[in-house]
């Protein structure tokens, strides 16, 4: 292994770090219509009349467009693979207002001065109704969120449109209700998460023109190319010939960047006008009208046996989908499919699940896509479970979990081919003085020092759906150029995908060129979702290599009048006939494609996995808890990863370090609050409070590597799963710091202190 | 109105608008080093120095410059190159959007404090958001780069 499990920079990392122009913003041409959206201030209302008369008058306007304007044909933003499980049930602009913030109006001018004042002289009408905002009550509510006659589910998921309901469904597995009578302990509780937004410091934004062959080009800051190409095809009823997608760098996703939040609009503006437009969310916008992790409620009941054996394991979720239905049918399945396989020793289990819509924020993909919620939930019935038989959470974890081997019938009977949970288990224990940590010591200073601990899992991209694809070519001098359609979004895959194709073709990854997303000339790749790019496209690209080799050896043979192909070795820099020495390098190679030539040094391979090989991890939380204010200091927080073969050490420990203070984020600050009207109230980067620096303790992050035999060169997935143990960690830290439980996120210093308070 | 100024050791005059921001301002000079990540002074993407001390440039008035040396990424290329390569060897870069701000704020720091301890540190860059990395390589990255520098970190 030359380029695998190697540091390796980005390749793309010195003209970031350097300020280059390299983003969308960056790149937008001069002269670019300005998009704005009026938005309406209600959460339920219809448009009766919107008076654009005064707003065209103001000098650079150039158009103004309203509901009765544009298409209406349903469509789903969701970037998810077709037939989406996701409901059509949007308009790019609807006379039914359904959450505050939903559009109204789009309006173009010259610049953000004349579009603004433009905004500010339209007059809307609205037929102010009473909205559905309390989840709990969606189901059958008399208010209907989605009223419309052509509500259109492509996927029968369980959903009713006419109930609010978006996606429903229950899965048992053995005899759940005698297995819970026979249960020594049950622990029965109901866990709360609120929206959480993804917060990727480059807000929504694409910019788009018509090319000299009438063709709508979007550049976009999207994570999934090759959809924004059929939903906005879709949305403005042309052609997917008749649009190119074009992804440059991109500031964050975090899946964010998973739903086609805005790319219709300056699409539509300049199929309208045939003029360049430009359209950037501020951050309140990106705070308010995005796509936003799932509000839930996950009720768990755990049923065990006296020495801590779980018998049975019980999920029910409650999803707020919110204004439309984007990824709740998708994400709502994995709070439990990601959640319950993490133990295998149950005679039973009950997975159920609900998504409803509300007159809310629409919620999308982040990170986790649901597990996170799942895990809050499960992780921490786990560990009070724990605390009622008086176990040892981490023995009682060992006892119970899923081992290498091992068919998880809660995993859709996947096989855990690669599984090193355990060991990650005992090791981040160590990492951490368990012994002496757990569960809380007194300081000095008045404050609890106490330690929490979860596991978590995810999946490694969507079995039997997610498509990946690579292209490699040699070119002059024998080096190679990489095409994938799979989006580097900070991640590193540009680079990470080198690495495997140069582990493969025997090369140096400099010798790699790798080319981003142009949905013209990229091959198909489904997107950079789902924990999917270096387990799916990386095992895309070991079969790319393996094609190109035979295509090199079969023109090498040509150049050698070597009448078999089959017996010659190519060593990287050469293919050489092993019976006389001769060889033909890979330059002479590389220039001979370009000169009477028919053999083209090119290959394209594609690739789907029947499986998704779960990564795992386990991690410990220390917090110092203030007993007097309710000040939680997260000091230490460990944790050990089994990703399957590590690619690239210094981009998974980052991934790792990140998705951790995104989960610790959630778990002790990030706090969306609507008012009474549906208005969320933080809607800036002073409201809604994100890591900072001085907010994070000690970090440490190991690596126990299992080999998963589906994975190029063993590599598992680690986009996700990392943002799925503080919560449940945490709040464990806090209750053994406190004995308060905290069930709802974010567990902030006034809760503890309102907790503390009312136990005294 | 008129301003004149010099923009990374270079005079410039530029006509502007009254309300203009200095973060307008720079991008449209291109300096596309300057990013926006929120609006309301939270986030450092916009960080540029004005008479050598790290500035908000999307609080600042274009018309606060008037006689006065401001300086982007692009006009302290030479450390900025040297900076990213820690950078990149510790993967700290990620999507690279907050970097330019974080950068010109490291700068500031190295010149203002010297020999700074991690908690000053942890002070003087509070203000630069990070969403990819959750922070913890940044300190890796500073140590490296203080230590060889020859300026080390105080413990």
């Amino acid at each position: 292994m030359r380029e695998i499990n190697r540091v390796v920079m980005k390749k793309d990392a010195l003209q970031l770090v350097t300020g280059k122009p390299a983003y969308t913003e960056d790149l937008a041409p001069e002269g670019c219509l300005i998009v704005k959206a009026l938005r309406s201030p209600h959460a339920r209302a219809v448009v009766r009349h919107v008076d654009t008369k005064a707003a065209l008058a103001v000098p650079g306007i150039e158009c103004v467009l309203t509901a009765e304007d544009v298409p209406k044909t349903r469509f789903t933003i969701a970037g998810q693979t077709y037939p989406e499980l996701s409901p059509y049930d949007r308009l790019i602009l609807d006379t039914q207002i359904r959450y505050v913030g939903d559009p109204v109006a789009l309006v173009a001018g010259r610049d953000a001065a004349c579009v603004d004042k433009a905004m500010r002289m339209i007059k809307v009408e609205y037929d102010v109704q009473e909205p559905l905002l309390d989840f709990h009550q969606a189901v059958d509510n008399p208010i209907i969120v989605h009223p419309e006659e052509d509500w259109n589910p492509r996927v029968p998921v369980g959903g009713d449109n006419k109930r609010n309901i978006i996606a429903q469904a229950e899965e048992d597995w053995g005899d759940v209700d005698a297995a819970f009578q026979k249960a020594d302990v049950v622990i029965d509780r109901t866990y709360h998460t609120k929206q959480v937004q993804q917060s990727m410091m480059e807000t929504f934004r694409a910019y788009t023109y018509l090319d000299e062959f009438g063709r709508l080009v979007i550049v976009s800051s999207t994570q999934v190319p090759f959809h924004v190409r059929r939903i906005v095809a879709t949305a403005l009823e042309i052609p997917k010939s008749k649009i190119r997608v074009i992804k440059p760098r991109i500031g964050g996703g975090f899946g964010a960047k998973q739903t086609v939040v805005m790319e219709c609009y300056p699409a539509l503006i300049t199929l309208r006008t045939g003029k360049r437009a430009y359209m950037v969310y501020t951050r309140e916008e990106a705070m308010t009208v995005s796509s936003p992790r799932h509000e839930a409620d996950v009720h768990v009941r755990l049923g065990a046996s006296r020495d801590g054996m779980i018998q049975v394991i019980s999920v029910e979720s409650l999803w707020n989908g919110g204004a439309y239905g984007d990824h709740s049918p998708t994400t709502v399945t994995l709070s439990g499919h990601k959640s319950i396989p993490l133990y295998n020793r149950f005679s039973a289990f009950r997975f159920r699940y609900t998504a409803v819509y509300t007159n809310t924020i629409a919620a999308g993909a982040y990170r986790g896509y649901g597990a996170t919620q799942g895990i809050f939930a499960l992780e921490s019935a786990v560990n009070e479970l724990a605390d009622t038989l008086h176990m040892d959470p981490g023995a009682l974890r060992l006892q119970n979990i899923v081992q290498q081997g091992e068919t998880m019938p809660a995993y859709f009977n996947e096989t855990a081919l690669s599984c090193n949970l355990g060991e990650c288990l005992k090791r981040v224990q160590s990492m951490i003085d368990w012994e002496h940590v757990y569960p809380r010591q007194v300081l000095p200073n008045g404050k609890i020092r106490a330690a929490g601990l979860a596991l978590a899992m995810q999946g490694s991209s969507i079995s039997n759906v997610d498509v990946a694809s690579a292209t490699i070519k040699v070119n002059d001098d024998g080096f190679y150029t990489l095409s994938i359609g799979a989006t580097d979004m900070g991640t590193g895959c540009d680079t990470i995908l080198a690495q495997i194709a140069a582990e493969c073709l025997d090369c140096s990854v400099d010798e790699i060129v790798t080319r981003g997303v142009d949905t013209d000339t990229s091959p198909y790749d489904s997107g950079s979702y789902a924990s999917s790019t270096t387990y799916l496209t990386g095992m895309a690209v070991v079969k790319t290599c393996r094609s190109l080799i035979e295509k090199m050896k079969e023109k090498a043979a040509r150049m050698l009048e070597h009448a078999d192909a089959s017996e010659l070795e190519f060593t990287g820099d050469a293919v050489v006939d092993p019976a006389s020495g001769r060889k033909v390098t890979r330059q002479e190679l590389g220039n001979a494609a370009m000169i009477t030539n028919d053999i083209a040094l090119e290959a394209t391979e594609t690739h789907y996995s029947p499986t998704s090989p779960p990564p795992f991890m386990a991690a410990v939380a220390v917090v110092d808890v203030d007993p007097e204010t309710g000040h939680i200091d997260l000091v230490d927080y460990a944790a050990v990863v089994d990703c399957g073969t590590v690619i690239n050490p210094a981009l998974a420990r980052v991934q790792t370090e990140g998705g951790l203070v995104q989960g610790i984020g959630m778990t002790l600050m990030e706090n969306v609050q609507f008012d009474s009207n549906g208005r969320i109230q933080n809607n800036s980067f002073m409201q809604y409070r994100i890591p900072g620096r001085m907010d994070i303790g000690s970090i440490r992050v190991e690596f126990a590597p299992s080999y998963e035999p589906n994975g190029p060169f063993g590599a598992k997935s680690i986009g996700e799963i990392v943002i799925n143990t503080p919560a449940p960690a945490i709040a464990e830290a806090v209750y053994q710091a406190t004995g308060l439980r905290f069930t709802e996120l974010p567990i902030t210093a006034e809760k503890v202190y309102m907790g503390l308070k009312s136990k005294k | 109105m008129k301003i004149q100024y010099w923009l990374n050791g270079k005079v410039e005059n530029d006509e502007i608008a009254p309300g203009q921001m200095l973060y307008d301002l720079l991008r449209k000079k291109g300096c596309y080093s300057v990013k926006c990540g929120c609006e309301t002074t939270a986030c450092g993407l916009c960080t540029v120095w004005l008479e050598e001390k790290p500035v908000l440039s999307c609080a600042v008035l274009a018309a606060r410059i008037d006689g006065k040396h401001v300086t982007t990424l692009e006009g302290l290329q030479g450390e900025a190159q040297k900076f990213a390569r820690y950078m990149g060897q510790e993967g700290s870069d990620q999507c690279g959007f907050c970097n330019p701000g974080f950068v010109m704020n490291v700068l500031a720091m190295v010149r203002e404090l010297g020999n700074p301890t991690e908690e000053e540190i942890k002070e003087y860059l509070a203000g630069n958001l990070c969403r990819c990395t959750g922070y913890v390589s940044h300190m890796r990255v500073l140590k490296q780069y203080l230590t060889e520098k020859g300026k080390g970190m105080r413990l």
